[in-house]
């Protein structure tokens, strides 16, 4: 295998074993960008100064658990002094003057931050075509979307510019570009990772997580991300697992849900046959698997689309042109450079969004959207709950297809029902994983959904990691 | 026979809290640092950056609450309004919507017409905005100038119920409130500054009927009597209209000091909806027993209390009792000097008379001077005793204000002892009666006025040393003698 | 039904100047937005408690503690237009 191949549990087994130096992890991996890039398009800021100076820091943090390992980290978290652009030309030259509390747990854990990655703007998005900048490309197939909104950080994770990756999640974004990419995603119980630093798209569904080639990388780069930080108010603070514990063969008596209402819906077959022959396999494992019952996820997908429209209209009217950012030339007042600035600065979806999330939001509308929708959120998180008295775990395809053609150009209400399994877990805050669970007939990876009750990571990374060991796939790679 | 107005007013007062830190950062509430020094990623609202909140500003809310006589909320929350102006950095300002942190209260204010209850409807707490500087003339300017060092220093805002009626009783509601915070210790409460703002909403309609009329709303009034001549302007204003058959239009209005009216600030605001929802940044709060008792073990008695107090137990004419309290080191000062001289009435003439006098001419704060509880009780204990006199105690406070010294030391130093010993005085008081027959005359023919002016001439004989009760007993046997 | 001047008044309200294609185009796909979401109307939450947050949290509350600001060249190191340590903006109205 090549050394851009490998995961970060191998690489650090040869860096420990002498077999690999730090400076040939990171030319190896600095070469595969200069090989691939030009097709993938991963990147929106390559960073080899940076990574140098923190080569030179290796030997200094030679026991961190990401010593020496390189990382890919989605435009959406600051870095300081490096463009942080959410893929917005309203951010195109905008440089933190701080650390988000993730850039500093990678910092800390003394791993290599080679970049930061293409999205849709402003995390709004499934096909990373959202970006104002440029399409990245399926490493599995360059004429497919890798997904999004991290679409960028799903597809340097498939095309091994990076051993892993951050996403942020906020109604499927890790998890959906997981699936299309053919690895792992997990999205984290809402409040386990600190969303300091992490640009908000929508405060109450935000969540980061890794993207990883494998299911032991992603309880590592948990151990590294997930604690609480005094900086984020709504970050839990309880006692710090360590997820490799969960890293065990074995489902044997785990109880598992599969929701009638999910598989009910019209999706394409392929997925469905593959997500339950995985199933079955879990079964055979030990794994008592039953059909449960759901409220219609598309609920779940009507109230993500008031209460994230209605959060970004919030936390996007920061960008006005005063601060920081872009600040368009044509104006002769403030009101006309407020205006013109979002105008010139924010994308199609971002200004339909914002547009949504003003609508819901304004006098007269509140009552029957915004609360509406938070009381059917209340609905939808007791319905998970109710589940999780009885199950360990339910299990669901990740998204209703496998990658889509680039340029698909879908009316935007086709393109939501993409995240129809994905969206229910951010309304009820409860973790998910995405892990490959086998390939179609164009050889395109699919995904399968492993949900778990709050703070349940790690019963979905021991069902995940038995269920990558069952299939056997894990070392498939796209061919570039 | 032209109509009689009533006018009603209500108050939106905003109050900065003196916490060290912001509200929802570390960043120093400091005043008079230069422009964006006391900033940093979450005050300037960048992209990624959260709030969390201050616990003290908190409790200041609590307390403020409790003093007007509010009811505290179990389960509070924040909300965010959002406005798009350059002074705001996120767009939005994180406040209270529907679960303030408290609400239905209410506070004493007097007037000379009375005494008034005003109802208080909430005090809910929330982040101030920048500075923003215009370039040039407001409207000739090129640009304007924005530093973000308030941003973030906690506010709470005190809403009154549209219970005022005159612009005394809004000056004395004002006044009511600025001393409250005060004696809580919550806020410099200092207009100049802007830790203390008030915007008006008032209205005008015909004596007797039920519903308000017309208001405006009044901004930028920042001083106490702009408040006042404000607010009086606004209803000559308002009631020429209504005379002359007109209509009031709902609008902002700004006080503009110099030219001593009130502008319309129309077409310069849109019709504000202000979106608010819940805050999903900051987790809700909630208040128990607990936190309330905490808060309320912390409140010292108000000054409408101790001004009742000081009338009805110490025997305080009203006059004194509203001087006393209208500052709290005032009142302090008093307290504590009554503590080691009993006599509340000689204190608070001392204060009313020489002290405010001393005060006025120095420009100076009570804390400033060197009077304190300790030196002024110890000299109004001389003057008792016989060891000075009223009239050299006036020389002495003067030099205990300005020294801080004890009152027995400038006594002694300064030789101001009073003589009481005859054998000393007889020499002097023959030396008189000598030198001034025609009023020994006098004094002899039941003139009695006359004795006062010999025990003048004593005194200046002795410096005003001599102990004049002593001096006039003992002119009176000479001359019978 | 979101109606043009719908679309109108939110895109005022988010300081957002739209053309008139995306006035049209907007009004067309917010309208089969919010018809679907319609459909949250089917479901009856009479005496249902809205979520805000969905892991239960309540006074998260720090000290009142100064912390170090940033350097003022940090803080306006980003701005577009700026003077005398202040961020510069356009006139507040035209006339």
């Amino acid at each position: 295998m090549n050394i851009y191949d490998l995961t970060i549990h191998e690489l650090k087994d040869k860096l420990s074993d002498g077999e690999l130096t730090a400076a040939e992890i990171k030319n190896a991996f600095l070469d595969r960008i200069n090989d691939v890039e030009d097709k993938v398009k991963s990147y929106i800021t390559v960073i080899d100064k940076l990574v140098n100076r923190q080569l030179n820091n290796y030997e200094e943090n030679k026991d961190g658990l990401l010593a020496g390992i390189p990382i890919a980290v989605k435009d959406n978290m600051s870095t300081d002094g490096i463009k942080t652009s959410c893929a917005s030309k309203i951010l195109e030259n905008y440089k933190p003057p701080y650390n988000a509390a993730v850039v500093e747990n990678l910092n800390d854990a003394g791993a290599l931050i080679l970049g930061k990655t293409n999205m849709d703007e402003f995390a709004m998005g499934s096909t990373t075509e959202n970006s104002a900048f440029f399409n990245t490309h399926n490493p599995w197939n360059l004429n497919r979307a890798p997904g999004g909104s991290s679409g960028g950080s799903a597809a340097a994770v498939a095309a091994g510019e990076c051993a892993a990756a951050l996403g942020s999640d906020t109604g499927g974004s890790i998890r959906q570009p997981a699936s299309y990419c053919g690895v792992v995603g997990l999205k984290p119980t809402y409040g386990l990772v600190s969303r300091y630093g992490l640009v908000a798209f929508a405060s109450s569904l935000d969540q980061i997580g890794p993207l990883t080639k494998d299911v032991e990388d992603s309880a590592v780069m948990m151990n590294v991300i997930a604690g609480h930080d005094p900086k984020d108010t709504t970050s839990v603070e309880r006692k710090k697992e360590d997820y490799t514990e969960y890293l065990k063969e074995d489902v044997s008596g785990m109880k598992i849900g599969i929701p009638e209402e999910y598989f009910n819906l019209d999706f394409d077959q392929e997925v469905k046959n593959s997500v339950m022959s995985a199933v079955e396999k879990l079964k055979k494992a030990g794994a008592e698997v039953e059909t449960v019952h759901m409220t219609d996820a598309s609920y779940a997908l009507a109230a993500y689309y008031v209460i994230a429209p209605a959060e970004a209209s919030s936390n996007l009217a920061r960008y006005d042109g005063v601060r920081y950012g872009l600040r368009s030339e044509h104006a002769s007042d403030v009101e006309e450079m407020f205006t013109n600035t979002r105008y010139e600065g924010f994308g199609d979806e971002v200004k339909r969004r914002i547009v949504i999330g003003t609508y819901v939001l304004s006098s007269g509308y509140y009552d029957a959207y915004y609360l509406k929708a938070q009381k059917v959120r209340t609905l939808i998180k007791d319905d998970f709950d109710r589940i999780f008295n009885d199950f360990d775990l339910i299990i669901t395809p990740t998204a209703p297809s496998t990658a889509i053609e680039l340029d698909s150009k879908s009316d935007p209400l086709t393109m939501y029902h993409s995240d129809i399994f994905t969206v229910p877990v951010n309304i009820a805050g409860v973790p998910a994983m995405s892990v490959p669970c086998g390939f179609d007939s164009s050889n395109m990876p699919i995904g399968l959904q492993l949900i778990g009750p709050h703070f349940g990571e790690g019963k979905i990374i021991q069902a995940a990691y038995t269920l990558e060991k069952l299939l056997n796939i894990k070392d498939r790679r796209a061919e570039l | 026979m032209a109509t009689k107005y009533e006018t009603v007013i209500g108050l939106e007062v905003h109050v900065q809290l003196a916490t060290e830190s912001k509200i929802f950062c570390g960043c120093s509430t400091e005043f008079g640092k230069e422009p964006n020094e006391n900033t940093c990623p979450v005050c300037l609202g960048l992209p990624g950056t959260l709030p969390v909140l201050n616990k003290k500003a908190v409790d200041y809310a609590i307390m403020a609450g409790l003093a007007l006589n509010c009811r505290i909320a179990e389960y509070s929350k924040f909300d965010r309004k959002n406005y798009f102006y350059p002074d705001l950095p996120k767009a939005y300002q994180i406040s209270q919507f529907d679960l303030p942190i408290a609400e239905h209260g209410n506070i004493e204010v007097e007037t000379d017409k009375g005494v008034f209850n005003i109802g208080v409807t909430r005090v809910h707490l929330e982040e101030d905005a920048g500075k923003l500087i215009h370039e040039g003339s407001i409207d000739k300017s090129e640009g304007s100038l924005i530093d973000y060092n308030r941003t973030g220093v906690p506010l709470i805002e005190i809403v009154s119920e549209p219970d005022i009626r005159t612009p005394a009783q809004a000056k004395a509601y004002l006044t009511q409130l600025k001393l409250i915070m005060e004696y809580l210790d919550i806020s410099d409460c200092n207009m100049e500054e802007g830790s203390l703002r008030c915007d008006a909403n008032i209205s005008l309609r015909p004596a007797g009927q039920k519903e308000f009329g017309t208001k405006a709303e009044l901004k930028n009034m920042n001083s106490f009597s702009a408040v006042e001549k404000g607010l009086e302007y606004e209803i000559k204003r308002q009631q020429q209209i209504l005379e002359e058959g007109g209509e009031i239009i709902q609008e902002t209005r700004t006080w503009d000091e110099s030219l001593n009216k009130t502008i319309s600030m129309r077409g310069k605001e849109e019709a504000h909806d202000y979106r608010y929802f819940p805050e999903p940044d900051l987790v809700p709060l909630e208040i128990d027993e607990g936190w309330k008792k905490e808060m309320s073990k912390k409140i010292p008695e108000l000054p409408r209390e101790k001004y009742k107090r000081f009338v009805s137990e110490l025997g305080l004419p009203e006059y004194d009792a509203g001087v006393l309290i209208g500052d709290r080191a005032m009142a302090e000062l008093f307290e504590e000097t009554l503590k080691s001289y009993s006599d509340a009435k000689t204190i608070s003439n001392w204060m009313m008379g020489e002290f405010l006098r001393l005060l006025n001419e120095n420009n100076d704060c009570v804390d400033e001077t060197g009077i304190s509880a300790k030196n002024f009780a110890e000299m109004l204990g001389l003057i008792d005793e016989g060891v000075i006199s009223g009239k050299i105690a006036k020389k002495v406070f003067e030099k205990m204000y300005s020294s801080g010294e004890s009152a027995e030391k400038i006594v002694e130093e300064e030789g101001l002892k009073q003589i009481s010993d005859e054998d000393e005085l007889e020499k002097i008081v023959d030396k008189i009666i000598a030198d001034n027959p025609s009023a020994v005359e006098d004094i002899k023919n039941g003139k009695d006025r006359a004795i006062g002016f010999l025990v003048g001439q004593v005194m200046k004989e002795t410096k005003g040393k001599a102990n004049p009760g002593l001096v006039n007993q003992m002119l009176r046997k000479k001359v019978a003698e | 039904m979101i109606k043009r001047k719908d679309v109108e008044h939110a895109a005022a309200l988010a300081k957002l100047k739209l053309n008139k294609e995306e006035k049209e185009k907007y009004t067309e796909q917010i309208g089969e937005i919010l018809n679907y979401v319609d459909k949250l109307n089917e479901l009856n939450t009479d005496g249902v408690v809205p979520t805000a947050y969905t892991v239960p949290m309540k006074n998260v509350l720090r000290e009142d503690k100064v912390e170090k600001s940033l350097p003022r060249e940090r803080s306006l190191a980003n701005a577009p237009d700026q003077k005398d340590g202040q961020f510069r903006a356009p006139k507040i109205m035209s006339d």
